[in-house]
């Protein structure tokens, strides 16, 4: 299978990229491991591409006035191997090896994975769960964008037509603070059929967050609050997966009936909460 | 329109124009005429595709030609050395880890990127590292023990030394 033809640009800067993203029906090539796939179908035919795999600086990884900065081009295998990352939030390490496998994980991008917003994608939960912000730059500037006002639909972001994500920015957990990502993998594609990432803070905030269970991932408030500021125990537990999913469309595909995808996702849940105990 | 590329693959320099939608496996393939890189799914799923671009496992039928300028490539072709097999190579002729034969590049290239970064795996390491990498012939317990040789090989050599 061959892509559509198409104009291909390599740019070096960030502002390049803005530039060219002013021309329309243009797409930002970085790992291209959900786009060329998507072009090599047809369900996707740019006119034009525009390869940031050649701004320098974009596949950093750093920690900033108390955040954590992956730049939007670090693949998921960057992130996995970090340091930093391993030492500040293993929850990044944990969920970066549950994605796809090892040669994807070394183009693959988070840059990429965020903005393409697959409703099964793993990165989404992670964010989520992290408390991440999303920055964006466009012709306007800089701005960022709260994980939890990013994902707005199937394939959907709040990302405007001209802006690139340039940096994920997490804040640093307090000492303490427990984490995990629980995923039930489609057996081939890898991508989750239901998953759940989970951030206990240590003054016991919880941020839950699911991916592959709705059009878009998202944060379960009715599951938080059950267990927020509670001790993790038995009944907190089943109090948190009963009041998960509350009002969420879950998707029906054929792997995966909606009953069936609601139970792995609550039974995903409880995974999570006993591993954060 | 066409873009001038750059690369190395098994330490040979190429210097082509390509359109851009040109994937780089078939670059290797139909341009360069290295037909040991096999395209089996097409889809990033089965592996059969496994180069290191950079020296990182990577499925070349999901990277445009482009994209791999100024790159070093190294195909299943650039693995052995003055007539020399590759331990793996020689792992999977010793312990029979291969029926067919069409995913063996693809496992091969890909095991090679785990044993640089693992040099002595646990059977659950190979079987992880190897999960994009698909033998439609189900030979798999073969392919990890061949893996298994090749690690014990190069350890051993590494000693030797």
């Amino acid at each position: 299978m061959i892509p559509a033809t198409f104009e291909y640009e390599k740019v070096t800067t960030v502002d390049e990229a803005i530039a060219a993203l002013s021309n329309d029906d243009t797409k930002i090539l970085a790992g291209g491991h959900s786009l060329i796939p998507a072009m090599k179908l047809r369900l996707n035919r740019p006119a034009k591409l525009v390869d940031i795999g050649g701004i320098r600086g974009l596949k950093d990884i750093k920690e900033e006035d108390g955040e954590i900065v992956i730049g939007a081009a670090a693949s998921h295998a960057d992130i996995m191997y970090h340091t930093l990352i391993r030492h500040h939030l293993p929850l990044f390490t944990e969920g970066a090896a549950m994605i796809g496998d090892m040669q994807v994980r070394n183009h693959g991008t988070i840059g990429g994975s965020l903005a393409h917003a697959d409703p099964a994608a793993d990165w989404p939960a992670m964010v989520l769960a992290a408390g991440a912000a999303i920055e964006v730059q466009g012709p306007n500037g800089r701005r960022r964008i709260p994980a939890t006002e990013f994902f707005t639909g199937l394939f959907s972001t709040a990302l405007e037509p001209n802006e690139i994500i340039t940096a994920v920015r997490i804040p640093v957990p307090a000492n303490g603070a427990k984490s995990t990502y629980q995923k039930f993998a489609q057996p081939a594609s890898r991508f989750a059929l239901a998953a759940c990432a989970v951030m206990r803070f240590a003054d016991g905030k919880t941020n839950i967050a699911f991916t592959g269970v709705g059009e878009n991932a998202f944060r379960d408030t009715g599951a938080e609050q059950a267990i927020t500021g509670k001790a993790i125990d038995e009944n907190t537990i089943n109090a948190a997966v009963n009041a998960a999913l509350e009002g969420v469309t879950v998707m029906s595909d054929h792997y995966a009936s909606e009953a069936y995808r609601k139970h792995l996702a609550k039974v995903y849940l409880k995974k999570a909460l006993m591993m954060v105990k | 329109m066409s873009t001038r590329i750059h690369v190395t693959v098994n330490g040979v320099e190429y210097s082509h124009f390509v359109e851009p939608r040109l994937l780089l496996v078939n670059y290797l393939r139909d341009v360069l005429r290295l037909t040991g890189t096999h395209v089996g799914c097409d889809t990033s799923s089965c592996g059969a595709c496994t180069i290191h671009v950079n020296g990182k496992a990577t499925k070349c039928c999901t990277m445009l030609a482009v994209q791999a300028d100024g790159c070093q490539i190294t195909t299943i072709e650039g693995l052995s050395h003055n007539g020399e097999l590759h331990p793996l190579q020689e792992g999977f002729n010793e312990c029979h880890g291969l029926q067919c034969g069409f995913c063996t590049p693809g496992m091969i290239m890909t095991a090679a990127d785990l044993l640089q970064h693992t040099p002595q795996p646990t059977e659950q390491d190979i079987r992880h590292a190897l999960e994009g990498n698909f033998c439609r012939c189900t030979g798999y317990h073969n392919i990890v023990k061949s893996v298994q040789y090749a690690a014990k090989k190069i350890s051993e050599a590494a000693v030797v030394h």
